[in-house]
């Protein structure tokens, strides 16, 4: 009986310290002592372990070893840095450090199969790659962008590369005036975004189709973009001013002397909202910027001009007459609607501007202004109902007001011979 | 001629009695005091009453109950049909004007003690020509299709929904499915078209009947030096005339400066919209589910509201057999401090829906 309770307490401790000894050894083979050491360093020794933790490579399973080699099981710093060790690359050997992984198609495709593997390839036609070769580090690689540790995919809204980070990103640099003055090219083109309709797309409306730097410029192969390659981007969200433009008169003339299509009017990095001041000979017109008084085109330019005036002023008087219906209590939800079409045919036209055709131009217009007329005169007829009402109003009030006096008069005579009752 | 208009005569009051009729009229007194501007607003009630029957009438010639066709028959109505805008706007006016009178006339005849013996079922008949004309708002309300009215319409449903054991069974039988659709519009449609106009007519019959063979109470504690009783024919019926042309006016004014707005046609797939509320005479019931605690001793917040408020219907409507001082003709100042708390409950929690939005 004793002896089976002994055999009973042995097997009971020896599964204690089989469970103890493989809890501690799996606690062993899980410890990173590249982070363990790290952990205890400062500033930039410390970075790589503070922001690891939500970078892409560290969700993948990938850790340090990965990329610096060594063995991170290893508690001493000397047999930790074994023959694998690679350590922090050189600014100039960053590229290739990344490439090693990322131009492996077979290796990328372990962990995504659809990523690009051909960044560095591209990277080296960049005005920035072409800088690094001959030597220079100041330029931008891929840990300038994508930062060295916690990087994020660029879908993430925190990541660097993500729509509405970018401008900031290459802000870093290219805004910095003692970092970029070596290369003599502008820094102001951060500031001059920020006033963009596109920024406004961007920052307020959170439209992520909105153009960043890179839509215009590239991203891994950036370069200062080609005249005639402004306009195709350009094109990609605006193909209908691209159309007309091409079948424009400018279109010949821009080629040949070698100007860039929709920068020439619209600039590049502060886009503004365009406006109707644009068009015609006025202070804010751009014909103005090539075309001389009394020329043709100037004078196409003043009569598009007035064209167009005429009818956003016949819009605007068509929508005061709503407004005015509206306000006095007439439903007039259905011309309401209709001006929306001549709303739309005003966008029309301000786009036809880019064909340069004033027979176009004028064709959209009267198109426009049969439908303006059609509001107009429900705009006319609605303030009459209004006047109308009020009219009926007066007279059966006065009718009321007539009979309420005679009922009032009568009442009275009637009430005067009632006696009260006696107590 | 006079010959023929005494023959007409003689043949329908051998076959109506119009002579007895007449005979009541001639003879029928109202009594007349310091308090007397109260009773024309039993008068003003069924003058809006008719009202709302004549331009309910018209508006059926155009509108459409459907989900896909609703909102556009309003929009029609209000622009395409001749005085469609002036139809509506009554309507919509005057059934305001109408719960706001009826709530008038029920505390004035409160706070008059005009429910006492034998007037009991006066009261209650009153009662449940208010309960009904609630209905008649809660569900011309969503008619128009727009999206105050369609959200509206799903809180207040909701509301219903959380009564224990019965609540979904009564939400599902309100709205005809689990939420607002085209089947809730057609069951509000009939119900307020259909339904609740027999149930006026039959009740308001009743009432109105039960105002003439019963007469108009007395206040109590009046000296009866200091009544008159003046014919009911002409003196009481031109006076009610004066008050009914009054509101005529007001209703005119109302409508062309202050047309009923359509608003945005509803979409169900839409967000709530924020601070959504119910029609004015439901906001004292809104405010209180608002404010009240979620859990009460463990009991959901929102069923003790929604009891209390039955209660306190019932109570109310019990009243003539509660308050028996009144009976008695004695005076019941319990009755009446109970009335005004009554009264400003529902003035402040009306007003705290207004002005405190996002209480």
């Amino acid at each position: 009986m004793k002896a089976r309770k002994m055999r009973k307490i042995i097997n009971l401790l020896s599964i204690f310290f089989l469970a103890i000894s493989i809890f501690s050894l799996s606690l062993y083979a899980q410890k990173n002592y590249c982070i363990e050491c790290h952990q205890e360093l400062e500033d930039e020794l410390l970075a790589p372990v503070e922001t690891f933790e939500k970078d892409i490579h560290q969700q993948f399973g990938l850790s340090c070893a990965d990329c610096h080699g060594g063995n991170p099981a290893e508690e001493d710093i000397d047999l930790a840095k074994d023959k694998s060790f690679k350590g922090s690359p050189k600014r100039s050997q960053i590229p290739e450090f990344c490439a090693s992984c990322h131009s492996d198609s077979s290796y990328m495709r372990r962990f995504n199969p659809s990523i690009r593997v051909d960044q560095l390839d591209i990277y080296w036609t960049s005005e920035h790659g072409q800088l690094l070769k001959k030597g220079d580090t100041k330029v931008a690689l891929c840990t300038d962008c994508h930062a060295a540790h916690g990087i994020q995919t660029s879908t993430h809204p925190k990541s660097w590369t993500f729509p509405w980070n970018i401008p900031q990103t290459c802000s870093r640099c290219h805004s910095d005036k003692d970092y970029m003055k070596d290369y003599k090219i502008p820094t102001k083109q951060w500031d001059d975004y920020k006033e963009s309709v596109h920024a406004h797309a961007l920052f307020e409306k959170k439209d992520l189709s909105a153009p960043v730097c890179n839509d215009c410029h590239g991203n891994h192969g950036a370069t200062p973009p080609e005249i005639t390659s402004i306009a195709f981007v350009c094109r990609q969200c605006h193909p209908s001013a691209g159309e007309l433009f091409s079948q424009s008169p400018h279109k010949e003339v821009y080629d040949e002397m070698g100007i860039s299509e929709c920068e020439a009017c619209h600039g590049n990095h502060k886009i503004l909202p365009p406006s109707d001041e644009m068009l015609g000979t006025g202070e804010k017109a751009v014909c103005i910027q090539c075309h001389e008084p009394d020329s043709e085109p100037y004078q196409i330019a003043s009569q598009m001009k007035e064209k167009l005036d005429a009818f956003i002023k016949k819009i605007r008087h068509a929508e005061n007459l709503l407004e005015q219906a509206d306000r006095q209590g007439v439903e007039v939800s259905e011309p309401k609607f209709r001006l929306t079409e001549a709303n739309t045919i005003l966008i029309m036209v301000r786009n036809l501007t880019h064909s340069l055709s004033l027979v176009e131009i004028e064709e959209k217009i009267e198109e426009g202004k049969k439908v303006v007329a059609e509001v107009t005169s429900a705009g006319e007829a609605a303030l009459r109902e209004a006047k109308f009402r009020k009219k009926g109003l007066i007279i059966a009030t006065c009718f009321i007001f007539l009979l309420s006096i005679a009922l009032f008069l009568k009442i009275k005579q009637i009430t005067k011979k009632t006696p009260y009752k006696s107590a | 001629m006079k010959n023929i208009l005494q023959s007409i005569y003689s043949y329908l009051d051998s076959r109506f009695m119009l002579s007895g009729l007449i005979q009541f009229a001639k003879k029928k007194k109202v009594p007349e005091h310091k308090h007397s501007f109260w009773y024309y607003f039993g008068g003003i009630c069924l003058f809006l009453f008719i009202l709302q029957v004549l331009t309910g009438i018209l508006l059926l010639l155009y509108y459409s109950p459907s989900v896909n066709s609703a909102h556009e028959s309003i929009i029609f109505i209000m622009s395409q049909v001749k005085f469609g805008w002036l139809m509506r706007s009554v309507h919509s006016w005057s059934a305001n004007i109408l719960i706001a009178a009826i709530f008038i006339h029920m505390f004035s005849s409160f706070f008059l003690k005009a429910y006492r013996s034998p007037r009991e079922l006066t009261w209650i008949t009153g009662f449940f020509l208010l309960l009904v004309f609630l209905a008649f708002g809660f569900s011309g309300y969503l008619l128009p299709w727009n999206e105050l009215s369609f959200f509206a319409t799903r809180v207040g449903t909701d509301i219903a929904g959380t009564l224990p054991l019965i609540g979904k069974h009564i939400k599902t039988f309100i709205l005809g499915g689990t939420d607002v659709t085209g089947a809730t519009i057609s069951r509000f449609f009939w119900l307020h078209i259909g339904i609740l106009p027999l149930l006026t007519v039959m009740i308001l019959g009743i009432h109105v009947l039960l105002v003439q063979t019963l007469g108009m109470s007395k206040p109590i504690g009046i000296p009866e030096n200091k009544v008159k009783e003046v014919p009911f024919f002409p003196n009481f019926i031109l006076k009610d005339s004066l008050g009914w042309m009054l509101m005529l006016a007001i209703i005119g004014v109302l409508c062309v400066f202050f047309p009923w707005e359509i608003g945005q046609k509803a979409d169900p797939f839409a967000a709530t919209p924020i601070g959504i509320k119910p029609e004015w005479y439901f906001c004292f019931m809104f405010s209180t589910l608002k404010i009240i605690p979620a859990h009460i001793f463990s009991i959901e917040g929102e069923m003790i509201a929604l009891f209390g408020f039955m209660i306190g219907g019932l109570l109310w409507m019990l009243v003539p057999f509660l308050d028996r001082n009144a009976a008695k003709e004695r005076r019941s100042p319990f009755f009446s401090v109970m009335g005004w708390i009554v009264l400003l409950y529902i003035v402040v929690m009306t007003a705290v829906t207004y002005l405190l939005p996002g209480l």
